[in-house]
């Protein structure tokens, strides 16, 4: 007999809208966003060559708010009943649309879309769907972050 | 900054300039403030050897964005990135080159865009491709100017 390492308590997750968040963007957010990146493209912090851009002034960095939507989705499964002990990141997609500016107020929605059970090398993997979607205070699409999530 | 490219100078099989990052503790710290994520086994060695690592490895959301970097700090500011997709295949190490690279697999048009796709990875010092992906970008043309 197969023994799935999908229990009833991730079973009943899929589909599950996550309480929505709300985040404010700001200059001094964007800045030190890029700061910890290292990443000193004027674009995300200097307003005066930003202006002169088809972007028309400040905008935030593609990866933006990349993990801030999903942490508490991934707190939960950090933890949720499995008999898999680690958690791991196996990547993300990302779909970008309205640029994300100082001053916009983001929603961020999640909610865990597909599980799937995977023989590796050293045993069983379970790789978890979390898709978030980010829209303005306009109600307009900013982006789709799409994150695999790994038990093993 | 760079001066901008145009769609009409890029060719598929092009490369895009290295972008070589040596994030350090420090660097991996700053990142788990600004994004949320402070997972252990980035900062706290002990608790990383606990969970089966070497030790502390790198954010993969970290790379993600350098590797945006990459994308960025090519295409120029009159450039869109659509897509930007990652995948983490291996650790990386703090203290350790992470050297960014990337080539132009095709350009096209689609409706009113010009668009170019790039393959995108990271590599460790050992030329080994930890983190894969790809990139999707809106290019100007010399024509729109």
């Amino acid at each position: 007999m197969h023994d799935s390492v999908i229990t009833d308590e991730l079973k009943s997750l899929i589909g599950k809208e996550w309480e929505p968040e709300i985040f404010d963007v700001e200059k001094g957010h964007i800045r030190k966003f890029a700061q910890a990146v290292e990443d000193t493209n004027p674009l995300w912090q200097d307003e005066r060559f930003a202006k002169n851009t088809i972007h028309r002034g400040i905008i935030a960095p593609p990866t933006f708010l990349v993990d801030d939507g999903t942490i508490k989705i991934a707190d939960k499964l950090m933890i949720v009943d499995c008999p898999l002990p680690a958690f791991m990141n196996a990547g993300q997609e990302i779909e970008l649309y309205e640029p994300m500016r100082p001053g916009d107020v983001i929603t961020t929605r999640a909610k865990l879309t597909d599980l799937n059970e995977k023989a590796g090398r050293n045993g069983a993997l379970l790789f978890m769907t979390v898709e978030v979607t980010c829209t303005n205070q306009d109600n307009k699409l900013v982006c789709k972050h799409r994150h695999i999530f790994v038990r093993k | 900054m760079k001066s901008q490219i145009y769609y009409e100078d890029i060719a598929e099989g092009q490369l895009l300039p290295v972008l070589k990052k040596n994030p350090t503790r420090r660097q991996l710290v700053k990142w788990a403030g600004v994004s949320g994520d402070y997972y252990e086994i980035h900062y706290d060695d002990s608790f990383a050897k606990n969970r089966g690592l070497p030790g502390v490895i790198v954010h993969g959301a970290l790379t993600a964005s350098s590797l945006a970097q990459l994308v960025t700090d090519w295409a120029g500011a009159d450039a869109r990135v659509k897509k930007l997709n990652t995948s983490n295949r291996a650790m990386l190490f703090p203290n350790e080159d992470m050297i960014c690279k990337g080539n132009v697999t095709r350009k096209y048009k689609e409706n009113t865009e010009h668009l170019v796709e790039c393959e995108i990875w990271a590599e460790n010092p050992r030329g080994e491709r930890c983190v894969t992906g790809s990139a999707t970008i809106s290019l100007p043309t010399r024509k729109s100017q």
